[in-house]
């Protein structure tokens, strides 16, 4: 088991290399010319012979790779031109807020996916199901930042229930930062109406970034709940006469869901990518936000900081996944 | 033809085809249909921001231009990036993948390692910094995205090369002194072709979603174009009044990735039946 776990993380290291390798020639040798770009439109010449020099990219491309290397594995990402901040703190300041929101949508997918799965399933090729395959092949196919538009429409600008943007309502004296999140650290120091406040303004958020994962976990339920019906079990507890709730709602379901389970690690990855667009509408303080705003402003460190980080985060959840199925499924841990 | 009558058993299949179908009549012949095709540049402030009614059925824009006509005259704008992207995006990755599976080696191992880095990465975040860095236009989100896109198409023609190099078929062409290329392109590529033809009517409708919000963040169509995705960002400034300006095109958007994605899984289910369509 350990060998297993040792040789799955040992494995992510040529791909993290990899990957910072790809970034750094996409992101700074794909544009013909990064100083012209970072100049701006009105840059004379002499300026961007300057940030040419200034940010190396006169030298050989060897050597600025080696050079980035060195850097990154020092944590040393440089400084954002648009805030003029280490752009390692700017990341610290932000990963936070955007945690929060995607697991918040996680928690929504699997909270309302894996029963509404379990009920297409029990009800195969009735009205139910029917209902909730549109259901989850529109979720699927829904533009995530019009979706985001529609819900600001009726929810915060028609009917006012909801706030439109932000991640606390402005004046909102703040709890002390325990851990990050919003609603955990207002409970902690039992500030019920800041609580509320960041609850308030998290439900839109997490329901418009919830909405393709929840599509995926309820057709991954339900798949898994039509072959588990199949299975000798069921039929001889049906027989038997056992309580038809009971039966599918602890025992079918348990053998369900493990295709779903799977699915949360790929959830995950494709949640982070989502925040950036969800987070850029809502105006949500985080990583998301940023990304969006250094890439239209094109912060080069900021870029190239930020993808490593999304594409870090991917492979951890990765391996995450691959160990949680190899607890799952101990004859994995002879393979790889 | 029994794979036909299949086909045409499969409802959400058949009801994907026929919004494709139109989806493409609407962008060829869009000019000629649309009431008002001169809206692509014309402003008509007088009727600015109207509701919609008998004269404007999806309201007006900013500018007075008929909104009707814009999601009409958007469509071809929209398919012609899906096409180009899954084209050139293929172009490049079934190559690879097939160079990749039937080869082992150096090579083979490069190309999967640069494959496994692009699929590590959202191609998202990925195709909107390439699109910002190349200067904003809809033919460098084109080029983005499609940049970004064909590592799909090599992991998934890949293992389909690497399963085929293995079969009965292949050692024979190789025992009668068959060169590689006729091997690879003229007996491995017919039989991997179906699952890239899947994966390439799932990916038009995909593309027609990430290209949106490229529109949408601005590193895409730039105005005046009816871009599906651009438009819905121009029309935040005037919410919640004009509701009608964004609500369309966003549903022009998902009506199409629906087709698309209906079309796609139907033709799944008819290429390779063992695969559920829940996956």
């Amino acid at each position: 088991m350990l060998r297993f776990v040792l040789r799955r993380m040992l494995s992510a290291i040529p791909s993290l290399f990899g990957l910072m390798i790809v970034t750094f020639l996409l992101i700074r040798i794909v544009p013909a010319d990064p100083a012209a770009a970072l100049a701006g439109d009105n840059a004379t010449p002499q300026q961007i012979a300057d940030i040419r020099h200034q940010y190396g990219f006169d030298r050989p491309v060897g050597e600025q790779l080696l050079l980035y290397i060195g850097q990154v594995l020092r944590f040393n990402f440089g400084e954002s031109q648009y805030s003029h901040r280490p752009v390692g703190l700017d990341i610290r300041q932000r990963l936070p807020a955007t945690l929060e929101l995607t697991f918040a949508a996680l928690l929504i997918a699997i909270v309302f996916g894996i029963p509404l799965g379990v009920i297409a399933g029990v009800h195969h090729n009735r009205w139910p199901d029917f209902a909730l395959r549109l259901f989850s092949i529109t979720g699927i196919a829904v533009a995530a930042f019009w979706f985001a538009i529609m819900l600001q429409l009726l929810f915060s600008m028609q009917l006012d229930w909801l706030p439109l943007r932000g991640r606390s309502a402005s004046g909102m004296v703040l709890p002390p930062e325990v851990t990050g999140s919003l609603l955990v650290d207002s409970l902690i120091a039992g500030r019920f109406d800041a609580f509320w406040d960041a609850l308030r303004h998290l439900v839109l958020p997490a329901v418009t970034l919830s909405w393709g994962a929840l599509a995926t976990i309820t057709r991954f339920t339900r798949a898994g709940v039509l072959e588990t019906m199949q299975k000798d079990f069921v039929l001889y507890e049906r027989a038997v006469g056992y309580p038809r709730w009971r039966l599918i709602w602890i025992y079918v379901l348990r053998n369900s869901v493990i295709a779903a389970v799977t699915q949360i690690g790929l959830l995950f990855g494709a949640l982070i990518a989502g925040a950036v667009v969800v987070e850029s509408i809502f105006d949500w303080p985080g990583i998301g936000n940023y990304t969006v705003q250094a890439i239209l402003t094109a912060d080069y460190k900021v870029m190239l900081a930020v993808t490593l980080l999304i594409g870090v985060i991917y492979t951890l959840v990765n391996i995450l996944t691959d160990l949680v199925h190899g607890l799952l499924d101990p004859r994995l841990w002879e393979q790889l | 033809m029994l794979i036909l009558r299949k086909f045409a058993r499969d409802i959400p299949a058949l009801i994907g085809l026929i919004i494709v179908v139109f989806a493409v009549i609407v962008a060829v012949i869009g000019p000629w249909i649309a009431p008002h095709p001169g809206d692509i540049v014309a402003a008509h402030l007088l009727q600015r921001l109207k509701p919609p009614s008998a004269a404007f059925p999806f309201g007006t824009d900013n500018l007075g231009r008929d909104m009707f006509s814009r999601v009409i005259l958007g469509t071809r704008g929209a398919l012609e990036v899906a096409l180009a992207v899954v084209t050139i995006a293929a172009a490049i990755g079934v190559p690879l993948g097939l160079i990749a599976g039937y080869t082992t080696g150096w090579l083979s191992e490069a190309i999967m390692r640069v494959t496994d880095v692009f699929l590590s990465l959202p191609q998202l975040v990925l195709a909107l910094a390439l699109a910002q860095l190349l200067t904003p236009s809809l033919e460098t989100a084109m080029l983005a995205l499609a940049l970004t896109y064909w590592p799909f198409f090599t992991r998934l023609v890949f293992a389909e090369t690497r399963r085929l190099r293995s079969s009965l078929f292949v050692d024979a062409l190789q025992g009668i002194g068959a060169g590689t290329a006729r091997i690879v392109f003229a007996h491995i590529l017919p039989n991997a072709i179906s699952p890239v033809i899947v994966r390439a009517t799932i990916g038009l409708g995909f593309t027609i979603l990430v290209a949106a919000v490229l529109g949408f963040l601005g590193v895409g169509a730039t105005p005046p174009q009816p871009d599906w995705g651009l438009t819905i960002s121009e029309s935040r400034n005037y919410l919640p009044d004009a509701w009608w300006y964004a609500t369309f095109p966003g549903l022009a958007i998902l009506v199409a990735v629906l087709g698309f994605n209906l079309l796609g899984d139907g033709l799944r289910d008819l290429v390779d039946p063992r695969l559920r369509r829940s996956r």
